[in-house]
């Protein structure tokens, strides 16, 4: 696990932010156990109830399970639920971007689905 | 629930002369992790003796759940001060200072000692004068993280200490604290290394609390205004400016409180400030909140 702390955004929100893109990319599997509050903590030396804030959020999305005096355990399906809410997330910040501004623009629908051809056969 | 509760303290030295502690209220509620900071001279030391009464107020109140400290052992056994004092006696090893410390604390913890001596690589049959300055603040470490105080106060633990040996420490304070929750407070000028572990952050200026708050309240309420000067400015000019940054005609000025209810003009970018930097600001804000 990576954490990027430079970032403006609260701790406890990376923290779950990088626990879910673990769980997105694999490095966190489906039915496995993740490290504890507390080995997290450690190796970054955040405060452990910040900690548990971030995890607890992923617990309420259902991402992540606790199971008591075991540890805590990515879900089943955990990975596609991830999939699925990046992709929502994909058409309300690029692509509703993408038309407002090609509107700005003067582009006709057909005009940017061409742009879109371009650039994914170039890409 | 335990409550250190700190009631309109002063501090005067020099026959009033020297104010160093003014009117300070403030509270440390149990399982919390405070950091303590402000610059050299500040009062920071001081208020953390008068804490343990290692030290007395010249007027004002320091109590535990309501009862005032001072010569009062039952209070006073649940607060541990590591200080920056060496108060331990000459000539003495390592090894019996531990043995002493652990017949006075009926709960002190002797396994973790053993594991932190293993850890910090210390030799606990040197003398404890005979030690450099960073083993001398891991042997007051290693103390303070074994005794079965509910208030500890590490004033400057990391002293001296490589950066192996601070990282070993915060890892091992982190796990102290988890499986045993008790209420740190810590002084320390290196804040980048803790801005992330605690959870409250108290901070002196000249001899006042200019900041007493959470960490995520106050990450949330300070921003870094970016842009040409002139909008920048305009667009500060109600708010609690706390420092500022020119190169030519760009500025960087940092605020802190709710942002003016007002469209931030286009060309002006706005973004979050590091805790860090936050606290730097604020100590070099000169004087800063004065009388």
């Amino acid at each position: 696990m990576q954490f990027d702390f430079q970032s403006p955004e609260p701790i406890f929100l990376q923290v779950s932010n990088q626990i879910e893109d673990a769980i997105f990319t694999g490095a966190f599997k489906e039915g496995t156990q993740i490290p504890s509050t507390t080995e997290i903590s450690k190796t970054f030396q955040i405060n452990p109830a910040t900690v548990l804030k971030g995890m607890n959020l992923l617990v309420n999305n259902n991402l992540l399970e606790k199971q008591r005096g075991r540890g805590t355990f990515v879900t089943y399906g955990a990975q596609q639920r991830v999939i699925n809410e990046r992709r929502e997330h994909f058409y309300h910040d690029y692509i509703l971007n993408l038309i407002n501004e090609s509107k700005k623009l003067h582009l006709s629908k057909d005009d940017i689905l061409e742009l879109i051809k371009r650039g994914y056969d170039n890409g | 629930m335990d409550k250190l509760e700190i009631k309109n303290l002063n501090r005067n030295f020099k026959f009033g002369k020297q104010k160093v502690l003014k009117n300070i209220n403030v509270s440390f509620l149990s399982n919390k992790i405070y950091g303590l900071f402000g610059e050299n001279g500040a009062g920071k030391s001081t208020l953390m003796s008068i804490i343990a009464d290692y030290n007395f107020p010249t007027s004002g109140e320091v109590l535990l759940d309501g009862e005032n400290v001072h010569d009062n052992d039952n209070a006073l056994s649940k607060i541990y001060y590591m200080n920056q004092n060496n108060m331990y006696p000459k000539n003495e090893k390592i090894k019996k200072i531990f043995k002493l410390t652990k017949a006075i604390y009926k709960d002190y913890d002797s396994q973790l000692q053993e594991k932190l001596v293993n850890e910090f690589k210390l030799n606990i049959k040197l003398r404890f004068d005979k030690l450099s300055t960073g083993y001398k603040s891991i042997v007051k470490i290693i103390i303070a993280l074994c005794v079965p105080c509910k208030f500890v106060i590490l004033d400057e633990p990391t002293l001296g200490l490589d950066a192996r040996n601070r990282d070993i420490f915060y890892r091992e304070l982190i796990e102290s604290y988890s499986a045993n929750p008790r209420t740190f407070i810590i002084s320390t000028h290196i804040i980048e290394e803790i801005d992330k572990l605690v959870s409250d952050v108290v901070m002196i200026d000249n001899g006042k609390i200019v900041l007493n708050d959470t960490a995520d309240n106050i990450r949330s309420k300070a921003y870094s205004v970016n842009g040409p000067i002139d909008l920048v400015s305009d667009y500060t000019k109600d708010l609690s400016v706390i420092g500022k940054e020119e190169l030519g005609q760009y500025v960087t000025i940092d605020v802190m409180g709710s942002l003016p209810n007002k469209e931030v003009p286009s060309g002006v970018k706005i973004t979050k400030i590091e805790l860090q930097k936050l606290i730097v600001n604020l100590m070099n804000k000169d004087g800063a909140n004065d009388n």
